[in-house]
């Protein structure tokens, strides 16, 4: 078949090249890459800048960070170096977090997608299913799950893609109705094209800004929810993670203040560039909505 | 009124599938049903065991077994916890009020004042009031609400020695009733605060965002027109609609503040659900967990069916399914 030119990207208001100048003009979005970057450097590099093993005792415990013979960040109740931890405890984190968003992002998009696309009795059914995931209280369903089975980070991974994902479909839904019917759709259906042509080819570019921000915005929100399950003790015990640091330390962050604040420094600026740069991409795709 | 039956109806669904799971999640489990079901790390005794079995049914196909439960959830029967020799709707009983107290101030904090910084930064949107706004829904959004908690008690235990950081009541406490709400409710002032300051900050910048389109629509140029006051076109006039928004997002997130509400009772030490799911993990109390699992979904079906009647209260012509909105909103 001769290839006929899809009136694809005709929706995609600012294209893509636009969108990233604006992007770029944005000093808060530019920021949020920059820590994110940082953020990532950290976490691959950082160990062989900083030689210190995470589990060490390398001094007296509670050395508060600015006393003789403490690490730049201190250490804490049994001597170990936080600075070691929050260079080392980001891996785990970022590793979860991604393999959500991949889980979050395939089971919402498709159906989303599905349901937005086909309406009726398949939407119906699907926005149920997809209801049922959003009664579940979140934390208490992954903390369960994590409990009757291994606290791996396969098994928290699963845990947070299969309790995140609704939010993701519910706007896939939301735009694959709002496109569905427009003129360029109507085009590919007349020239013969596939269901799944018209999905995937048709309508799923022209859906993808919204999506890249929720996307963006749940990696955050996937970030806080490993830090949460960790702090409760409920993360994977072989691996240091911030949730991890913070929740171990939980018992005498009153007289060493340290032990808690630099590992939660780092979720926060990790989620903070998350936020920063769904926001900036959410205004370089639809400048209409800037500032608010 | 049909509408409002349809939705009751499925509400008990989501209820009933929502116990499915339950079931379903004890038998996909690794090990013995029974010996997850009793709970105690596999440190059951026999007899406890064949006891399991025989309430459970444990020795019968699936089906019959998830009939037999189904009908004792039914019954409000929740299963023992061992370590407590307690029923388990009983203790959820106990630590339910503390819960709802909890999440329901921090929620009403975080939309009324949310509601009124959105509204007056909206009307001035370049001010630095309103830039103020973007930046502390960024920081709040991104804060994790257990480590906003443990800052907040270490500020207040070491700088401002003012309030109580840990609990619900005082040790040493006998006063009279009143001085007894009054002791609650001073304990109740962090937690609350830590939990509602994430939110707030999300619903200050999404009513803002839903004045600012609101304030643009054609009704509230003809409300100019016609010289009604300019306090009367906002806090009558448009309040309405710009509210409508971040009523949707509260209820959507209601699951989402639950699970918060989690962190904060076990920073706070504070005597709710979140805190017996807490401790019946390490406990490996499987029963109580299941139950506080349970009767959180009933309470997220019930805060969506609450969200649904306050639709009504606040704007008549609403067609439940036909909303949307066009803001900013990450739930």
């Amino acid at each position: 078949m001769t290839d006929v030119m899809m009136p694809d990207q005709q929706e995609l208001v600012p294209a893509g090249r636009d969108a990233w100048r604006m992007f770029l003009r944005n000093r808060a979005a530019v920021a949020g890459l920059i820590m994110f970057f940082g953020i990532l450097f950290m976490t691959f590099f950082g160990p062989m800048l900083y030689d210190e093993d995470p589990n060490d005792i390398v001094a007296r415990p509670f050395l508060e960070p600015g006393t003789e013979g403490a690490p730049a960040m201190g250490t804490d109740y049994l001597g170990r170096d936080v600075l070691a931890g929050v260079i080392n405890g980001g891996s785990t984190t970022l590793t979860v977090a991604a393999i959500a968003a991949v889980m979050i992002v395939a089971i919402g998009v498709t159906i989303g997608a599905l349901a937005g696309f086909y309406g009726g009795t398949v939407d119906t059914v699907l926005m149920r299913f997809t209801e049922f995931f959003q009664v579940l209280p979140a934390l208490l369903f992954a903390m369960v799950v994590v409990t009757l089975f291994e606290p791996s980070a396969r098994t928290i991974s699963i845990a947070i893609g299969l309790v995140l994902w609704p939010s993701l479909a519910r706007l896939t839904r939301a735009e694959f109705l709002r496109l569905r019917n427009l003129e360029f759709v109507k085009a590919a259906r007349a020239i013969g094209s596939t269901d799944l042509r018209i999905i995937s080819r048709v309508i799923f570019p022209n859906a993808l800004p919204p999506l890249i921000v929720s996307t963006t915005l749940v990696m955050g929100a996937a970030i806080l929810f490993e830090a949460g399950l960790a702090f409760l003790g409920l993360g994977d015990p072989n691996t240091l993670s911030w949730g991890l640091m913070i929740g171990l330390n939980r018992g005498n962050f009153l007289n060493a203040w340290w032990t808690v604040t630099f590992p939660g420094l780092a979720i926060f600026i990790t989620v903070l560039s998350f936020s920063l740069i769904g926001d900036g991409l959410q205004d370089a795709f639809n400048p209409k909505l800037r500032g608010r | 009124m049909r509408t409002a039956a349809a939705k009751i109806a499925q509400s008990l669904g989501l209820i009933l599938a929502v116990i499915v799971l339950n079931f379903s999640l004890i038998h996909l489990a690794p090990g013995d049903p029974a010996v997850v079901i009793a709970g105690e790390s596999g440190a059951a005794s026999p007899e406890t065991l064949a006891q399991v079995r025989a309430d459970y049914g444990l020795d019968k196909p699936f089906v019959t077994q998830l009939g037999i439960y189904v009908g004792q959830v039914a019954r409000g029967d929740l299963g023992e916890s061992f370590f407590f020799g307690r029923s388990v709707t009983s203790l959820i009983a106990d630590r339910l009020w503390p819960t709802v107290l909890l999440v329901g101030t921090a929620l009403i904090f975080a939309i009324v004042l949310g509601v009124m910084a959105g509204t007056f930064t909206a009307r001035r949107p370049e001010s630095p009031a309103s830039h103020a706004v973007t930046v502390l829904a960024l920081i709040g959004y991104s804060m994790p609400v257990f480590w906003t908690g443990i800052l907040l008690v270490i500020l207040f235990a070491s700088v401002l020695k003012i309030l109580p950081i840990s609990g619900m009541h005082d040790v040493e406490f006998d006063g009279g009733l009143l001085a007894s709400w009054l002791d609650v409710a001073r304990h109740l002032v962090l937690p609350a605060l830590t939990l509602g300051v994430i939110y707030l900050a999300q619903y200050s910048r999404l009513s803002r965002a839903s004045m600012l389109e609101v304030l643009q629509s054609d009704y509230i140029r003809t409300a100019r027109a016609k010289g009604l006051a300019e306090k009367v076109v906002v806090y009558k006039h448009a309040l309405r609609n710009a509210v409508i928004p971040v009523v949707t997002i509260a209820g959507l997130q209601f699951g989402a503040l639950l699970s918060g509400a989690l962190l904060v009772e076990t920073v706070f030490n504070w005597p709710g659900l979140g805190r017996l799911a807490f401790d019946s993990i390490l406990r490996r109390d499987t029963p109580v967990l299941l139950g506080v699992l349970l009767m959180a979904a009933v309470m997220v079906v019930v805060a969506n069916l609450l969200t649904d009647l306050l639709y009504r209260v606040i704007d008549p012509r609403i067609r439940v399914g036909a909303r949307r909105t066009r803001t900013k909103v990450s739930t």
